[in-house]
């Protein structure tokens, strides 16, 4: 098998457009809107308000419990027959951004019990209300125990989007299709978007390791 | 509660509690516990693990609601845990006190120069700069001038703790509360903790121990308060209750504290 490298090479436009302009924003809109929606359910969660904590282990259950594709499509394809219809990049983003809502509020929760009860105790000694400490003492502790698992979530989520491209986003994985359809070339084209995905990922990894590097400057090694 | 059915029994008292009592699920830790402590006096809390001593501490700071009595600060602050207490309450016998943690509970994101004012920066909105001034002497007064820029995972478990003293007094409250302050260190480093605990008692900081150290409490303690199944069971200056208990219970307590073979 010869690789056609005129084509790898005039493929990698229309591909690396697709990964800035769909993959990547798409991406990080969805993840950031997803840790808000998060730490809302995490503390919904960890409440002892029987109401809020019930509706957030319902909420993780159904995101945990179904495929993120059939939560797409209900969003882009299903809407439309109760008269809410949106469009593809919207549609995508609350799908994303429900689907990491669900799934980081798991880890958030988990990164807040992790820090001892003494960090609430000597917050509230020297006078914090809860939201304070919660603020101020506990949450950025959290954040270094949650950093490699959120970054799994993020990796993952990059991946994920190329979903999107089966609701019309105009993507990385969809630029790729699109190519390899016209010049029939399939196994270059996926191979070629595989690649792109992976040094995304390689990049973002890399981001994880400063991120951690970071935040352990408090921690004894 | 007007002031002729105060329970603080004269005008020198700071603190007087009444009927304190808690329960954890079935198990009653606290019956009915009284104490008084006057301004400048050091009382310390003594009794084998189990006894409550903590819980009346904790119960000081509002780290625990008692389920019962009284807590009367003087000028006019009195909460009855028999009702719902309010956050405001909660709040308001919190601010009279600051808390010495056995584990000293260090903010470990934070610096030595962090812990300290962020209680009086974050809660009590003191400028910084002022804040800032008045952390440096204190850290220079427990010989920690040098490690304001450390974190707490940089320093020995009696700098953490001469830190966490720091941190309660930068908030300038009324009354100091030291849960077992020393049990958590090196043997050799207890001296040098308890000095700094010593040296406050002498300048005249209200405060009450919770503490094995026995040598500590005959030195230090106004009054020293023997505890065992959440009662009082003896109570008077150090010179009584730990060279001639009235109580046998007392007795072997103590005896077994100095003779521990």
């Amino acid at each position: 098998m010869t690789v056609n490298w005129e084509l790898v090479w005039s493929s990698l436009g229309p591909i690396l457009m697709g990964a800035v302009t769909g993959t990547i924003p798409v991406a990080l809109a969805s993840f950031g809107l997803g840790l808000v929606l998060a730490l809302l359910v995490a503390l919904m969660r960890l409440s002892r308000n029987v109401v809020l904590s019930s509706i957030a282990r319902v909420y993780i259950s159904v995101i945990r419990g179904t495929p993120l594709l059939v939560q797409l499509f209900v969003i882009f394809y299903g809407l439309p027959s109760v008269g809410i219809t949106i469009s593809p990049w919207p549609s995508a983003i609350i799908a994303f951004s429900l689907n990491v809502g669900g799934y980081a509020a798991e880890v958030i929760r988990a990164a807040i019990l992790s820090v001892p009860k003494g960090q609430w105790e000597a917050g509230h000694t020297i006078g914090m209300s809860r939201r304070q400490a919660l603020v101020r003492i506990i949450l950025p502790q959290a954040a270094r125990v949650s950093v490699p698992p959120l970054s799994n979530t993020f990796i993952s989520l990059i991946k994920d989007t190329s979903l999107a491209s089966l609701i019309l986003v105009t993507e990385l994985f969809r630029q790729a299709q699109q190519v390899a359809a016209f010049s029939q070339e399939f196994m270059l084209l996926y191979l070629e978007a595989a690649v792109i995905y992976w040094v995304i990922c390689l990049v973002l990894a890399g981001g994880q390791s400063a991120l951690e590097k970071r935040l352990d400057r408090y921690v004894a090694h | 509660m007007s002031p002729t059915e105060s329970a603080l029994p004269d005008d020198g008292a700071l603190l007087a509690v009444r009927g304190l009592r808690k329960a954890f699920g079935q198990q009653e830790v606290l019956k009915s516990i009284d104490l008084t402590v006057r301004r400048g006096e050091v009382v310390t809390l003594i009794g084998p693990s189990g006894s409550g001593k903590t819980t009346v501490l904790r119960s000081l700071n509002g780290l625990e609601i008692p389920d019962a009595g009284v807590v009367e600060f003087a000028g006019g602050l009195s909460v009855d845990f028999s009702a719902p207490v309010s956050k405001k309450q909660l709040a308001a016998v919190r601010d009279r006190s600051a808390m010495v943690f056995q584990h000293y509970n260090l903010f470990p994101h934070k610096t030595t120069l962090e812990n300290v004012i962020e209680g009086p920066v974050q809660v009590q909105k003191k400028p910084k700069a002022q804040a800032v001034q008045e952390a440096r002497e204190l850290l220079a007064r427990v010989g920690l001038a040098d490690k304001e820029n450390s974190y707490p995972f940089e320093l020995s478990g009696g700098q953490q703790q001469r830190v966490g003293i720091v941190r309660a007094l930068a908030l300038r409250p009324q009354l100091l509360l030291f849960d077992e302050p020393t049990s958590a260190l090196d043997p050799e480093l207890v001296g040098d903790v308890l000095t700094v605990i010593k040296e406050l008692a002498d300048e005249g900081w209200t405060m009450v121990v919770v503490t094995h150290e026995l040598a500590f409490a005959r030195e230090v303690a106004d009054e020293v308060i023997f505890m065992e199944g959440g009662v009082v069971v003896e109570r008077g200056h150090p010179d009584t209750v730990l060279r001639d208990p009235r109580e046998e219970r007392t007795r072997q307590f103590v005896n077994r504290l100095l003779n521990p073979f």
